[in-house]
């Protein structure tokens, strides 16, 4: 068997092998600051190449510099093995079927306490292992499609989750749910949202923003949730399920093409934008925010319309922004822009003869708004007219991200730009909204003493 | 059985060494820093006061516990609703969980290694940074960020060398604030301050030495003026075994005078446990053969009278009652001073069982009026109990007391096996109480979240610089100086003593006097009330170099620093003092003043030292501060004696 020195580089690498010691040595070290007895450990390999990382006896982690080593002796070899416990999860005939597809976010993932490595929790044994809460709502098969961080999720796993969508709902599951990483879950949302339409199920997508290896992780409650919502709920659409409120109180169900990630690092980072969710969810029950969504159906009939253009991009617009950018998309033979404008959806005059250009070159390009809350009204300002008269489409109260991934989706399908624009302004699963309720822009600012009586009194 | 050990006042250091006592001290120190450990809030802010709620819960992690068993299930099914008080001013998004760490503060992490090298440790080179597991709620996270600076330091005790394990650099959790039924409520404000936890090896064998190792720790702490002082800035953890026991940990001392008591009645307890599990084999009662029977009981009691019960049927709970086979006497067995085994038994039903209002059980052994013999016939009749068996009676809701009857079994059959490991809480009177089950081996893990962070030679020579020399050299040199013997170890603890020590050495000053005014006087005007953090090094160089030119001023010293303290205004230390540097009265004035006071009239004193004392104050008055009252006493000693001759 081969030595192990996973992580280390030189120096580090050459004073463990001439003092012939590897990782999971157990080790004494004599150094010029005294001696250290512990067990050597993997070292990242993001971290510098001049130490080695040993366990000491107290469990506690510490870096040993390699010039103040004056030797290193084995007295023995620890290795660690981590593995999950599986237990079998149980059937029953009178439960429902739920799918839960893993696309390589870490919703369900023990650590491994020694190296500090993540191990995934994903066979229905290994979930049952850590959530066994799940077998009180459903029969629960897995599939892991993809094992990637949610940055790197792109058309080719979309489409492939999509397809693989449409093959559980013709095999008459009753509800699917898709572990995702937080980061760009809501664009994948978006974009199953136009890929697959009236599905009979629900489809659930979840994740968590702490990790489950954490006793206060959200991941379990969030798991519960969704799986309970594709198990029980009668709302056929694809949705977002995670935390409402940062306190362990309920989930909230979001329409896939109105949510989106609004903070780096809270619980309730998913908010619906201009609009209000679609359900509340915890353990006991799902509770209606709204009823004009598509019902579940006992047929198993979905469409399934992976069509993709993957020469699109998005422009965020900021002061001063040079023409260059848009003719660097149109020399790179984009077809398709998304603008998020300022305000009701401008920009500036120096851009004028490169958006022209772009509309000129058949290039379609939607208008989007940075504020996310609200619409794009480009008659309102002189600018907004002028812009339009350059091929500038306004995408009403689309989130640029959502027109983003339909604007990919348009273009993947037709050439004609008529065609395309018929396709981004027509609402397929709510991404346009006819009107902006009251209550669908709703940021309290702290500090306000009704706001902090809100906190008080109701809390959480 | 057995006779338990002698009362605490007359155990000895050979009792102690029979027993096997072997204790180890965790102390935790925070350090007085400006900000938290991992995230900006200010440090050391308290309030009662909060602006919102959050609510959590604490999931026990599959590496925790292995495989969720049914125990652990239990224990999460009757687990609490945590609910965290947060004041804005003291609380961010980091300690509520909801934002990843910042860096580690350097300024505590700098205070953390200056203490390791004084307390002698050997230092690492690099920190990593470990999630240590609490599932008890009093860190949101559910563990608590921590990283070791140094391991294997040490102190002298006497003779020896004391062991220090590893001195950690942590995050301080929550406080308290109420914890009844399956609702527990912390206050945050406290929730990731910096602290240092120094642990000790099991070096200790008497409860005094224990006191003596916590005492000496805590004053070479303080004596780098960084650590916080003051009601909850230090805690106490004691590990304590015997022959024959377990390592328990008793958290949470507030005091060390406290300490050896806490010893004593842990000793006692873990004693009377061993006497009560040799007593259990005497009448055959393993773990293996341990037997138990349970049933409801609740229709049996609808007519007890007594108030716990009476209570309970209202509420409409249910009323078990356990069985403990052959266990006649053992629940009576005393276990600490005032207390029994039962107790051990109603710790675990309040804790795990989540059944806090107390009496939460009544045993056959109860010696108190409670519910009548005939009722306990039936009951006996119910759980087919025979003369030498023992019963309890368990009260609550349905899941709950579920939870209670199976932790009322475990317990009891934990008797068989000897002392269980926990970890215990201290009490106000010396004794301990159940805390928790202690934590597995596997709740320390790496934190991801931030990277290794590397301790330069360059940053540990700066830091070098400044770490204080121990208190057990500086008192010896001190002695030598002469500084007077009881302020002695109160100055080679203090902050000030570079201060005091740099006095000395510039001005031509009696080390004597200068101890005195900075740690007597100062403490005297800190009582007044008076705002002695005036006292900045500068305005004692600017006195003690005045003194150097005029010593009459310290007589002054009072007057000087009381309205120096006092005034309302801004005046600056020179300006006061210099109204007290009045020209020096010559000699030959003051031997004029001697013969005119002693030319009048006067009570005749058969022996010069009773005129001496009578006069004395009088010649003082109108030259004091102007001369030194020495050379004053001198000339006026010896025109007294002149005189008689």
């Amino acid at each position: 068997m081969s030595a192990n020195y996973k992580g280390y580089r030189d120096p580090a690498l050459s004073v463990l092998k001439e003092h012939q010691v590897q990782v999971w040595s157990d080790v004494e070290m004599k150094t010029t600051r005294g001696v250290f007895k512990g067990i050597i450990l993997p070292r990242s390999e993001t971290a510098d190449a001049k130490h080695i990382v040993l366990k000491l006896r107290n469990g506690y982690n510490i870096g040993v510099a390699v010039n103040i080593i004056e030797y290193i002796k084995e007295i023995g070899r620890k290795e660690a093995h981590y593995k999950i416990p599986e237990k079998e999860f149980p059937y029953d005939e009178r439960k429902p079927r739920v799918k839960l597809f893993g696309t390589g976010g870490t919703i369900a993932s023990r650590l491994d306490y020694r190296t500090g490595a993540v191990i995934p929790a994903f066979s229905p044994g290994e979930l049952y292992g850590s959530v066994p809460e799940l077998a009180e709502f459903c029969n629960l098969e897995t599939e892991k499609l993809y094992g990637v961080f949610s940055e790197n999720m792109g058309p080719e796993q979309w489409i492939g989750t999509a397809e693989a969508i449409g093959r559980e709902i013709e095999k008459g599951v009753q509800g699917i749910v898709i572990g995702h990483g937080t980061d760009t879950m809501h664009h994948t949302a978006a974009v199953l949202s136009f890929m697959v339409q009236h599905s009979p199920v629900p489809i659930v997508m979840v994740g968590s923003q702490r990790s489950s290896d954490r006793p206060s992780s959200d991941a379990a409650l969030n798991l519960i949730h969704a799986v309970k919502t594709a198990a029980e709920s009668d709302i056929a659409e694809i949705m977002v399920c995670m935390f409402g409120p940062t306190s362990d109180q309920y989930g909230l169900l979001h329409r896939g093409t109105r949510v989106r990630k609004m903070h780096s690092s809270y619980r309730s980072t998913f908010r619906t934008i201009g609009d209000i969710p679609l359900a509340m969810v915890d353990r006991e029950k799902i509770t209606p925010l709204r009823h004009d969504y598509r019902r579940r159906r006992s047929d198993r009939r979905v469409l399934i319309n992976t069509a993709f253009e993957e020469k699109v991009s998005i422009v965020y617009y900021y002061p001063n922004m040079k023409p260059d950018i848009i003719e660097s998309l149109i020399d790179n033979d984009y077809r398709g822009i998304v603008i998020a404008g300022t305000g009701l959806g401008h920009v500036n005059k120096p851009l004028y003869p490169a958006l022209k250009k772009a509309h000129e070159k058949g290039i379609a390009v939607y208008m989007t708004v940075q504020t996310l809350w609200g619409y794009v009204q480009m008659y309102v300002y002189e600018t907004g007219r002028e812009i339009m008269g350059l091929g500038v489409v306004p995408a009403a109260n689309m989130l640029p991200e959502v027109a983003y991934v339909k604007l990919g989706w348009a273009l993947g399908q037709t050439d004609d730009l008529e065609e395309v624009k018929k396709i981004m302004l027509t609402p397929v699963a709510g991404e346009i909204t006819e009107r902006e309720p009251y209550n669908g822009y709703l940021i309290y600012q702290g500090g306000i003493p009704e706001v902090e009586k809100f906190l008080r009194e109701i809390k959480r | 059985m057995a006779p338990l050990l002698k009362p605490f006042e007359e155990m000895t250091t050979a009792d102690y060494r029979e027993l096997g006592l072997k204790v180890g001290l965790e102390i935790h120190q925070q350090l007085l820093t400006e900000k938290k450990l991992f995230c900006r809030c200010p440090a050391g802010k308290y309030s009662e006061e909060y602006d919102a709620e959050i609510l959590r819960h604490m999931r026990p992690t599959l590496s925790e516990l292995g495989e969720y068993d049914g125990t652990a299930l239990m224990e999460f099914k009757t687990r609490k609703d945590i609910i965290y008080q947060i004041n804005h001013e003291t609380v961010c998004t980091y300690e509520m969980d909801d934002t990843p760490p910042f860096e580690i503060n350097p300024q505590a992490l700098d205070i953390a290694l200056q203490i390791a090298m004084l307390l002698n440790y050997n230092l690492v080179s690099e920190i990593h940074i470990s999630r240590k597991q609490y599932l008890d709620g009093s860190i949101p996270t559910g563990f608590q960020r921590t990283t070791i600076v140094g391991v294997d330091g040490w102190i002298p005790l006497g003779k020896r060398k004391i062991g220090l394990i590893q001195l950690g650099l942590e995050e301080d959790a929550c406080r308290e604030v109420s914890d009844e039924g399956h609702l527990r409520v912390y206050r945050t404000d406290r929730l990731g301050m910096p602290l240092i936890e120094i642990v000790t090896q099991p070096q200790m064998h008497t409860p005094q030495e224990v006191a003596q190792v916590g005492n000496l720790l805590r004053r070479l702490v303080r004596s780098t003026g960084k650590v916080r002082t003051g009601i909850g800035a230090a805690r106490q953890d004691v590990n304590v075994s015997i022959t024959g026991g377990t390592r328990i940990e008793i958290k949470g001392v507030p005091r060390i005078p406290m300490i050896p008591l806490l010893i004593y009645n842990e000793a006692l307890r873990q004693y009377a446990l061993l006497q009560i599990r040799e007593e259990l084999k005497r009448r055959g009662i393993t773990e293996q053969t341990f037997r138990y029977e349970s049933a409801e009981v609740t229709h049996l009691l609808s007519r007890a009278s007594w108030d716990p019960i009476r209570r309970a049927l209202k509420k409409g709970n249910k009323i078990f009652c356990v069985n403990l086979k052959g266990y006649m006497g053992i629940l009576s067995h005393p276990t600490q001073m005032g207390k029994v085994f039962s107790k051990e038994i109603s710790d675990r039903v309040r804790v795990i069982a989540c059944l806090t209002r107390l009496p939460n059980i009544l045993t056959s052994e109860s010696t108190e009026e409670t519910i009548d013999s005939f009722t306990w016939k039936k009951i006996r009749k119910a759980v087919r109990a025979a003369s030498n068996d023992a019963l309890i009676l368990v009260w609550g809701n349905e899941e709950d007391v579920q939870t209670a009857v199976n932790e009322i079994v475990i317990r009891a059959r934990e008797a068989t096996v000897g002392v269980p490991s926990e970890t215990r809480q201290a009490l106000a009177d010396g004794t301990n109480g159940f805390e928790r089950i202690l934590p597995g081996p596997d709740r320390m893990y790496p934190d991801t979240d931030l990277p290794p962070l590397e301790i330069t030679e360059e940053r540990i020579e700066r830091l070098r610089a400044g770490v204080p020399e121990p208190v057990w050299e500086r008192e010896r040199k001190y002695r030598k100086m002469g500084v007077p013997e009881h302020l002695v170890p109160l100055i080679a603890a203090s902050p000030q003593a570079p201060l005091f020590e740099k006095l000395v050495q510039t001005y031509r000053v009696s080390s004597v006097q200068v101890a005195r005014l900075l740690f007597e006087r100062t403490v005297y005007w800190r009582r007044k009330k008076l705002p002695v953090e005036r006292l900045t090094e500068e305005v004692w160089k600017t006195f003690f170099a005045a003194v150097e030119k005029n010593p009459a001023l310290l007589e002054n010293h009072d007057r000087i620093f009381t309205e120096f303290l006092q005034q309302k205004g801004a005046r600056p230390f020179e300006q006061i003092l210099n109204a007290y540097r009045t020209p020096p009265v010559p000699p030959s004035k003051v031997k004029e003043t001697i013969l005119t006071l002693l030319k009048q009239a006067e009570p005749s004193f058969r022996e010069p030292e009773k005129k001496y004392r009578y006069l004395m104050r009088q010649i003082m008055e109108p030259v004091r501060g102007k001369i030194p009252g020495e050379k004053v006493s001198t000339m006026f000693w010896d025109i007294l004696t002149n005189q008689g001759e």
